[in-house]
């Protein structure tokens, strides 16, 4: 059982925990993600870790709304446990010195790059962030962003904060600018990640994206999460989350992440119509679980 | 010995084989083709004794011999007998912590009912059958005939996986005195046993029944922990304090076809199929969370002809597919599963397509699979396994409409714990190279054994693989020598 710490909405919708888990906050580097299960009926989805803190046992999880476990999730506050994180799972980013470092996050994606990002800053290089939103108030970790990059720039689609447009609109701009790139890193939405691949596949600027495919063990037995790179089943979850956007067929991971999205609209309307009761649930399953716990200790 | 032992049946040697081979009972396979249950019920008592008269009590008894844990076959049955089932459970265990797992999962057929001397006339006695009722009975009167604990050896071993041969060695650990911990990457315990068979074959109470004899034994369990990821093996050495360590990590990575297609929506894994049933309960959904293909009225299709294959096309079946196919490329002859398997199959009203290999899978135009294009085969010469090689008939192709495709076509090494431990030496195929006699492997205190060495095999040999594990980790412990060394005799006191 993993207890949550802190747990504070950042923008509607988007909540950061944090959460008890000291093996996983000892091992933890830049792209690597948990699987978390929330209670004994539920579902294993994989979540990249934002930060982690060895000293205090502690990992930070950036969590969107967007399925039944996402909403359940959010409505757990701090005091409150999840049954079970595994991890760090995946390969870290490769972080290392290239020179300029474009980090582009797309909506709760920027809540992944950040941590690489924050890396690439350490290891010497020029990083230049570019977030991503649909609108002002779902613009996340902008300070924090910041505070690791030589120049942050925000865009949102309806132009209510920063410029008006696409992140692929600011990074052409730097592009046309003549400002020397070595890498760019791409974390968001599939249609963001495919269309900067587009953007910098004439330019032969090497791409990094982070994918999201669905998974279950999150160790490689399943093979659930398989994308095709260059024409190669590889699994997300332990030959990446991390590929090189160049060679990744987005076509494929779009189709695969839509598998079972009737089941996903079922399950999410039956938690809206009885949200309370089910997060009494988990919070009931948690406390059965410390109480076991702690006989087991005696 | 046996002579004093055995000696509780009353018929003479002629009697005993005019028995027939008592049925076990089971569910009809029309109200199981559309449920979970289990599809063996048990022998009551008198079932039980009736089938245990069948005995010869060979003198060279090739049950225990072709039993890779050596159950004493001949001296449990005696016990059954004599109407003492706990004593027969507790002569079980002995040699094998997990009898009623083994009862309903092993391959009798080809151990210890392959090897009896009745076998070669008529049916073999149902030893499996035998060691499930005893196990059985001990967990329903709730007196298990726990076997006893040496005195605490101050050393301390982990166990990296909770499968059969993780179990296996702790079992056998914990007995000898050492203190034992086996860490589980999934949240549930079991391994191989709570994410691939399916309940109604094993039923996971079982598998937690067995755990928790081995808790009450005093091993120690900690779940959501992926050694080489969560914690590396140098470190449960180092800072953890471990002083030996048993790497039963299993076969983990599935195989494909390598067919195009095979990314379409609808086409899985076996492990991955299994495991939203079995390990996530996806056959409930909504009632839980994860999700799996809805095949109720489909048409589906599973490639493989291995104990993995039957239990995928048998639970498609469970889940209401209209058509359930088995794609084997070779014959029925040659199907490496359970000969129960394949019988219990058939009767569900599985269809089996051998000599048939799919080279396709087709989509529709939202990416969803819509047919399996397949060739005929025909079998050619004996290949490096001893089996005929299947070879495509020119001509013969054609497409079968299916809309989910599971692909059951054994396993490969997952490289987790061997990637973060360099200097533990593997073969190339990705296996982990161990002594076979002792399991040790490249590096000193770190034992391997079940499929991470061998490559996907049974529950029965993996726990084979465990006990020698156990044995070999406490002469390790107890002498602190690495370097193989040549048997002495022993010494006279």
């Amino acid at each position: 059982m993993f207890r949550i710490r802190r747990a504070e909405f950042l923008a509607p919708g988007i909540k950061r925990f944090t959460i008890e888990a000291p093996r996983i906050a000892r091992k933890q580097k830049a792209g690597q993600f948990v699987i978390v299960r929330l209670h004994d009926h539920g579902e294993r989805i994989p979540l990249t870790i934002a930060c982690s803190d060895p000293e205090r046992g502690t990992i930070d999880l950036i969590v969107q709304s967007i399925g039944k476990t996402t909403y359940l999730m959010n409505s757990l506050e701090a005091g409150d446990a999840i049954l079970d994180v595994v991890g760090p799972l995946g390969k870290p980013s490769d972080v290392s010195l290239h020179g300029t470092v474009v980090v582009i996050g797309g909506g709760v994606g920027t809540a992944i790059a950040y941590p690489t990002a924050a890396a690439m800053k350490r290891a010497g290089n020029k990083v230049i962030s570019i977030i991503g939103a649909r609108t002002k108030e779902l613009v996340i970790l902008e300070e924090e962003v910041r505070a690791v990059s030589d120049a942050t720039y925000v865009v949102t689609d309806d132009g209510s904060y920063g410029d008006k447009g696409l992140v692929t609109d600011k990074l052409k701009q730097l592009i046309q600018n003549g400002v020397p790139i070595h890498v760019v890193l791409a974390i968001g939405p599939v249609p963001m990640m495919r269309a900067v691949a587009e953007t910098t596949r004439g330019e032969r600027i090497h791409t990094i994206v982070s994918l999201n495919s669905i998974m279950v063990d999150g160790t490689g037995m399943c093979g659930g999460c398989r994308v095709s790179v260059e024409g190669k089943s590889e699994f997300a979850c332990v030959d990446g989350p991390e590929f090189d956007a160049h060679k990744v067929d987005f076509a494929v991971l779009a189709k695969r992440n839509t598998m079972y999205r009737d089941m996903e609209h079922e399950a999410l309307e039956e938690f809206k119509a009885r949200a309370a009761e089910q997060v009494e649930e988990v919070r009931r399953q948690c406390r059965l679980e410390a109480a076991s716990a702690a006989g087991g200790q005696q | 010995m046996s002579d004093e032992v055995i000696k509780h049946n009353p018929l003479p040697l002629k009697e005993r084989m005019k028995i027939n081979r008592q049925h076990m009972p089971e569910q009809a396979p029309q109200a199981r083709a559309a449920n979970f249950e289990e599809v063996n019920l048990g022998y009551l008592p008198e079932l039980a004794k009736q089938e245990a008269l069948r005995c010869l009590a060979c003198a060279k008894p090739n049950c225990m011999h072709d039993c890779p844990v050596g159950v004493k076959v001949r001296e449990f049955i005696d016990l059954v007998l004599a109407g003492d089932y706990l004593g027969a459970a507790a002569k079980v265990r002995e040699d094998n912590v997990l009898p009623a797992i083994t009862g309903r999962v092993c391959p009798q057929d080809e151990q210890c009912e392959g090897g009896c001397v009745l076998g070669k006339k008529g049916s073999s006695v149902a030893i499996g059958h035998l060691e499930r009722f005893v196990a059985d009975y001990e967990q329903a009167v709730g007196k298990l005939g726990l076997p006893e604990i040496a005195p605490a050896s101050g050393k301390k071993v982990a166990i990296v996986g909770s499968g059969p041969a993780g179990l296996s060695a702790a079992g056998d650990l914990i007995q000898r005195g050492h203190k034992v911990r086996v860490f589980e990457a999934l949240h549930e315990l079991g391994g191989v046993l709570v994410y691939g068979i399916p309940e109604f074959r094993l039923p996971k109470k079982i598998v937690r029944q067995e755990i928790d004899n081995l808790r009450a034994m005093g091993v120690e369990f900690e779940t959501n922990v992926v050694v080489g990821k969560t914690v590396t093996i140098d470190e449960l050495f180092g800072e953890e304090g471990y002083d030996a360590l048993f790497v039963a990590t299993g076969a983990g990575l599935p195989q494909f076809l390598n067919a195009p297609g095979e990314n379409l929506n609808g086409v899985y894994s076996a492990n991955e199929f299994l495991t939203r049933i079995n390990l996530m309960r996806a056959y409930r959904f909504p009632e839980y969370d994860e999700p799996v293909y809805n095949c109720r009225g489909k048409d589906i299709a599973v490639v493989g002809g291995g104990n993995t294959a039957m239990d995928a096309v048998r639970t498609a079946l469970r889940l209401g597919a209209r058509n359930a196919y088995l794609i084997y490329r070779r014959s029925e002859a040659e199907m490496p599963a359970r000969v129960e398997e394949i019988k219990h199959a058939k009767e569900e009203g599985i269809q089996l397509m051998t000599l048939t290999n799919p080279v396709e899978f087709l989509g529709d135009e939202n990416g969803w699979l819509r047919a399996a294009r397949c060739v005929r085969m025909e079998l050619g010469e004996p290949d490096a396994s001893g089996r005929r090689r299947p070879v495509a008939v020119t001509g013969s192709e054609f497409d079968l409409p299916i809309t989910m495709a599971v692909i059951a076509v054994g396993t490969t090494a997952n490289p987790l714990v061997q990637s973060t431990t360099p200097d533990l030496k593997t073969n190339k195929w990705g296996y982990i190279d161990a002594d076979p006699e002792t399991l040790r492997t490249s590096k000193r205190g770190v034992f391997a054994g079940g499929d991470i060495v061998t490559g996907g095999a049974t529950v029965i040999l993996a726990m084979g693989a465990g006990r020698k594990a156990a044995k070999s980790i406490h002469d390790y412990l107890a002498t602190g020598a690495w370097e193989k060394v040549e048997p002495q005799k022993p010494a006279l006191d």
